[in-house]
């Protein structure tokens, strides 16, 4: 057990060191202190308010990420959440303020909208890649161009609040359809929020989506045949899996979560799709998947992680060390945990394969080799 | 009909390159005269045009390095913005020559970056080139943030942008070859004058740094296809345990050849910081994205992939240097090329299905053209993607990427 737990958060741990040195380097050669940028980072993220943004952040991050990870868990890479998102928000926002129905039938409502957009949207690459055997790389890259020039196309000519003459942004969401806050019912506890401060009521869709992400893909025939697509596409389609029904329906749920992540902010602080809105979350998406190896619970350490990280950041300019010391710090954790991943997996692959001679080296658990990056298989044309 | 194609075939890349440009010119010219829009292959689209290709061109040629030596490369754009950094600032310092260099061995660092983790120590292709997508701006950023602010003559240096670069890059026209093309393209006869905005494109106000990228086709040519370098090369990216069964050393080989792809796509980032004499964060707007999919477009060799990068860059350039009213013509344009595509389908007993869908597309786009008066902007921006998408959509069959590329490779493996 201790074993399985040090393999586990071996790769973590390089990554984690060799980033923090790195930053530290960068802020002792720009001639800062890193110990000073460690305190002030640290009292700025321990506050309930800076907890509360860092959840708050985090939920649509990890949303995203999840839809990322479902992808990647069968080597389908969809670059193009970027698109699903952004397009999901705009017609979601401006689709809720055009009818109006009792509170929670209204959310259901907006929220499905939001999914279906993101799915349909995700759904072009699938075909391409199905009937054409495009590249779903290229293709969802190109996608997210044409999304973005769509959603502004859309936004001027048919979503736009139109009381409002050179604004380029949709109608608020009406009250019916925004999440309630959780601030009440955490008070019933006795716990005390401070002024201003907001727990979203996204957070228990951001968790209930995680427990059925893993439900799905390690307690379903779903799932199964996903993980299998991804470790060999060979022994699945031998085993009876259709491949192409599998690369519809994965990158249907990755954009469909895509687009419910879009609702996370729209739905709380930012109540309008304008160019304020937070677009720039499935690109980092993109790499929370990565950082929690496609993991539902490492995804939320790394969601959390990154936010928190961002969040305390900010606690650095007071001291005029720079914030964008956080960039290079959470850029070196993602490419050395990538490769410190990659490294630790090859050594407890020949491991495994020393005690066991001849047997089948594989079997869940979270020490799962990753999918990703596999040397055998299935790495993207 | 037949005859036509298979002597077309047994053409080299670049008389196909000539003849099916040559062919598009005439054909764009009679759409300008039917549509009334001359501007769509005037001599000032054209320049315009050659010069949006440059970085996508130098981009592309890096995908190109990288991805004959079988690892793929959708880090180019990370690699370009770090070009555009180190540009910015070796040209700060010493003037816009040294910022090309500069922008070259920016970019060489993300590209030795890629090759660390994809070949050292087999790392996902795909999953390293995301990874140095986000770290370049990161970087830049914290760069600049440290060195260009309050620099500069007018303090002008800040966290986004850095100080100008205070000479500019020459340009050269040939003397009496470009006004002479110049008087002729004015004169908006019917294809002689096309002809003579091609050419003139060519020999007028261009830039010193624009040349040397596109002298960069015939040398990677060269390079790839004419010395035993290339050759090795190549070979790694088709089969690396062959190659290295014959004593090449693999790892090294795509450590070279990732480094150039990202010196190449360094270049393309300072071909812009040095056009604008300025680094911006957000400069490079996806160019190393678009150069993946010219090279995608060109199927991985340097002539088509040229020509992919030229064609993005005329529907970007129209909409920027005259407006959106001759994309509009360009619908009309592009709705005849389906509809002629379409007609060669049904004739070479091609898939009855396909023809159909490309009678549908030119039908709709015959009927936008005929009910728009002008294209809105955003239509506009989204034409070059949509172009790629289709164009990728419908060659995918016939494209050939190198058959190793996107599978890490361990040395001593079998296969």
């Amino acid at each position: 057990m201790i074993k399985r737990i040090s393999s586990v958060l071996l790769a973590p741990a390089i990554a984690i060191l060799t980033s923090v040195i790195v930053a530290s380097l960068a802020l002792i050669v720009s001639g800062h202190s890193p110990l000073a940028a460690l305190r002030a980072m640290i009292e700025y993220v321990a506050t309930t308010d800076s907890l509360v943004t860092i959840l708050n952040r985090a939920a649509p991050l990890y949303v995203v990420a999840l839809g990322v990870a479902i992808g990647f868990k069968m080597n389908l890479f969809n670059i193009g959440a970027d698109g699903q998102y952004r397009l999901a928000a705009l017609i979601a926002a401006g689709a809720s303020s055009a009818f109006s129905l009792p509170r929670v039938l209204h959310i259901t409502a907006v929220i499905l909208i939001a999914i279906i957009v993101g799915a349909l949207w995700a759904l072009i690459p699938g075909v391409l890649k199905v009937t054409r055997n495009v590249n779903e790389v290229i293709s969802t890259i190109m996608l997210n161009y044409v999304a973005t020039g769509l959603s502004a196309y859309l936004l001027v000519n048919y979503l736009r609040n139109e009381s409002l003459p050179n604004v380029a942004e949709t109608k608020t969401v009406p009250e019916s359809a925004q999440l309630p806050s959780l601030n009440g019912f955490i008070e019933n506890f006795g716990f005390h929020f401070p002024r201003l401060t907001v727990l979203n009521g996204f957070l228990p869709i951001a968790i209930l989506v995680g427990i059925l992400f893993y439900l799905l893909i390690w307690r379903t025939r779903f799932g199964f045949d996903l993980r299998i697509t991804g470790a060999s596409p060979a022994a699945a389609r031998s085993s009876g899996v259709s491949p192409k029904g599998m690369i519809i329906k994965t990158i249907m749920i990755s954009g469909g979560l895509a687009g419910l992540a879009a609702t996370g902010f729209l739905l709380t602080d930012f109540t309008k799709y304008n160019e304020t809105f937070p677009l720039g979350l499935p690109f980092t998406g993109i790499a929370v998947a990565l950082l929690g190896r496609n993991h539902p619970g490492g995804i939320a350490v790394a969601a959390f992680a990154w936010m928190g990280i961002e969040q305390a950041s900010r606690g650095l300019l007071p001291e005029k060390i720079p914030p964008e010391i956080s960039k290079i710090l959470l850029g070196t954790l993602l490419i050395s945990s990538v490769i410190s991943f990659e490294v630790v997996r090859r050594r407890n692959l020949t491991q495994t394969i020393k005690q066991a001679a001849g047997a089948i080296p594989g079997g869940r658990s979270s020490s799962d080799p990753p999918h990703v990056g596999s040397t055998s298989a299935g790495a993207p044309a | 009909m037949n005859t036509l194609t298979a002597r077309f075939l047994t053409l080299n890349s670049w008389q196909r390159a000539l003849v099916a440009g040559a062919l598009g010119l005439f054909a764009l010219s009679i759409t300008r005269i039917v549509a009334g829009a001359d501007d769509l292959t005037s001599g000032n689209t054209l320049i315009a045009t050659l010069a949006t290709a440059a970085p996508i061109i130098a981009v592309a040629l890096g995908g190109l390095f990288s991805e004959r030596s079988g690892v793929a490369n959708i880090g180019l754009e990370g690699m370009m913005v770090l070009g555009t950094w180190f540009a910015a600032f070796a040209g700060w310092q010493w003037g816009p020559w040294a910022a090309l260099a500069g922008g070259a061995f920016g970019g060489m660092l993300g590209g030795l970056m890629h090759a660390l983790a994809t070949v050292t120590f087999g790392v996902d292709q795909i999953v390293s080139g995301v990874a140095i997508n986000f770290i370049a701006p990161g970087v830049a950023r914290f760069l600049s943030s440290e060195i260009f602010v309050g620099e500069g003559a007018n303090k002008e240096g800040t966290i986004s942008s850095s100080p100008n670069i205070t000479d500019a890059m020459g340009r050269f026209s040939v003397p009496g070859l470009a006004d002479g093309l110049k008087s002729i393209d004015d004169k908006r006869w019917f294809f002689v004058s096309d002809v003579a905005g091609v050419l003139r494109a060519f020999v007028d106000q261009m830039a010193w740094s624009t040349l040397i990228i596109l002298l960069l086709i015939p040398i990677s040519i060269y390079v790839l296809w004419r010395t035993p370098f290339g050759l090795r090369l190549r070979s790694v990216g088709e089969k690396p345990s062959a190659a290295e069964s014959l004593g090449v050393g693999v790892y090294r080989l795509k450590y070279i050849s990732v480094a150039i792809s990202g010196a190449l796509a360094g270049l393309g980032g300072a071909w812009l910081v040095v056009n604008v004499r300025q680094y911006g964060e957000g400069q490079t707007a996806g160019r190393g994205f678009l150069g993946l999919a010219a090279l995608i477009f060109g199927n991985w060799q340097p002539i088509g992939v040229a020509l992919g990068a030229l064609l993005f860059s005329y529907g970007i350039s129209l909409q920027q240097a005259v407006g959106t009213k001759p994309i509009k013509a360009l619908y009309l344009f592009i709705a005849a090329a389906f509809l002629g595509l379409c007609l060669f389908m049904v004739f070479g007993r091609k898939s009855k299905r396909g023809a159909l869908m490309l009678a549908v597309v030119a039908g709709g786009l015959y009927a936008y053209y005929l009910n728009t008066d002008e294209v809105a902007s955003q239509i506009v921006y989204m034409t070059p993607y949509i172009i790629v998408l289709v164009v990728i959509t419908f060659a995918s069959s016939r494209s050939r990427p190198p058959a190793a590329v996107g599978i890490p490779w361990r040395r001593g493996q079998s296969g």
